[in-house]
């Protein structure tokens, strides 16, 4: 088990053999994406039953808590990945890096927005600057930061310290938005779904979430796969292995 | 479906304009997103195909 991790993880870290993973796996991942987020936002949407307390606005679920819990988990893996460029300065952690920024930034302005909407008809207002609100909020701010970071800084392997310094300290943060509603009061709800504890959920609700955001997190990996090959594209484009592929 | 009709649907309670406007913002961020992103990697693409002519072209003219 152990030795087979080490294997994919140096197989992956080559921009050749990902190259060629990505070709292979992506077209399935494509359908596969589209086809859950399809299913789960319809499914939530028209089929699942109306919340007794909020009526139909409580369907924002299906894709506000996908999107943040996407947002959370694309950044402590862009952490991670900040801290393997930081200490081995492997260049495919330096090139997930600039492909999970991107997207992340976008779902998490999607929990923000969506999650503004929600509020007016729920709590009355659409913002208040409670502790959950808040450091979600810094946390797109430090998803653009990365990716302005990348962008301006000239020199590919300087911009990727940077950003990586940057990801590895911003994933306090990402321990501040998950404990938030825990530590502190505050107007939003507390977790839906618990690992630990039982789902306050019922199985109609349950289900269309669960697989909105499955599909909600193969658009993420999608989007990482993509925009990492763009990357490979860009970096290694004298090299003789790279224009035999393409 | 859950709702009566396509206008309840729409309707959602009164809650229509809230859940339309939050996913249709969505949608537009998310496939945006995904559209840059597979453009950058078309464009990188043709990139390197470009040099690799470019390549092949002074091979053949150097023989």
């Amino acid at each position: 088990m152990w030795s087979t991790l080490v294997r994919w993880y140096h197989q992956l870290g080559s921009p050749r053999y990902f190259y060629r993973f990505s070709t292979v796996v992506l077209p399935w991942l494509w359908v596969l994406a589209i086809v859950l987020t399809a299913v789960g936002l319809v499914w939530g949407l028209a089929f699942a039953p109306e919340d007794y307390q909020q009526g139909n606005s409580y369907r924002i679920i299906f894709i506000h808590v996908p999107a943040a819990g996407a947002a959370l988990t694309g950044y402590v893996a862009m952490g991670v990945a900040g801290l393997v460029a930081l200490v081995w300065r492997m260049k495919m952690a330096e090139i997930m890096i600039r492909a999970i920024a991107p997207f992340g930034a976008v779902l998490a302005a999607v929990a923000l927005l969506t999650g503004a909407i929600w509020g007016k008809p729920t709590w009355g207002t659409y913002w208040v600057w409670d502790a959950r609100l808040t450091s979600m909020l810094i946390m797109l701010f430090l998803y653009l930061g990365v990716v302005a970071l990348m962008k301006a800084i000239e020199d590919d392997r300087q911009g990727a310290r940077a950003a990586s310094l940057l990801s590895v300290v911003g994933v306090i943060n990402v321990v501040v938005v998950k404990y938030s509603v825990e530590w502190w009061n505050s107007l939003h709800q507390g977790s839906t779904i618990n690992l630990t504890r039982e789902t306050t959920m019922p199985a109609e609700m349950l289900v269309p979430l669960l697989v909105s955001m499955a599909g909600i997190y193969l658009l993420f990996a999608v989007s990482v796969l993509v925009r990492a090959r763009a990357e490979i594209l860009r970096r290694e484009r004298k090299s003789r292995w790279l224009q035999e592929e393409v | 479906m859950y709702f009566e009709s396509f206008e309840a649907f729409l309707q959602m309670g009164r809650h229509g304009a809230y859940v339309w406007s939050a996913y249709g913002l969505s949608l537009l961020l998310i496939v945006a997103s995904l559209v840059s992103a597979v453009r950058a990697e078309r464009g990188a693409r043709q990139t390197v195909r470009r040099l690799r002519q470019r390549a092949n072209n002074a091979g053949e003219n150097a023989k």
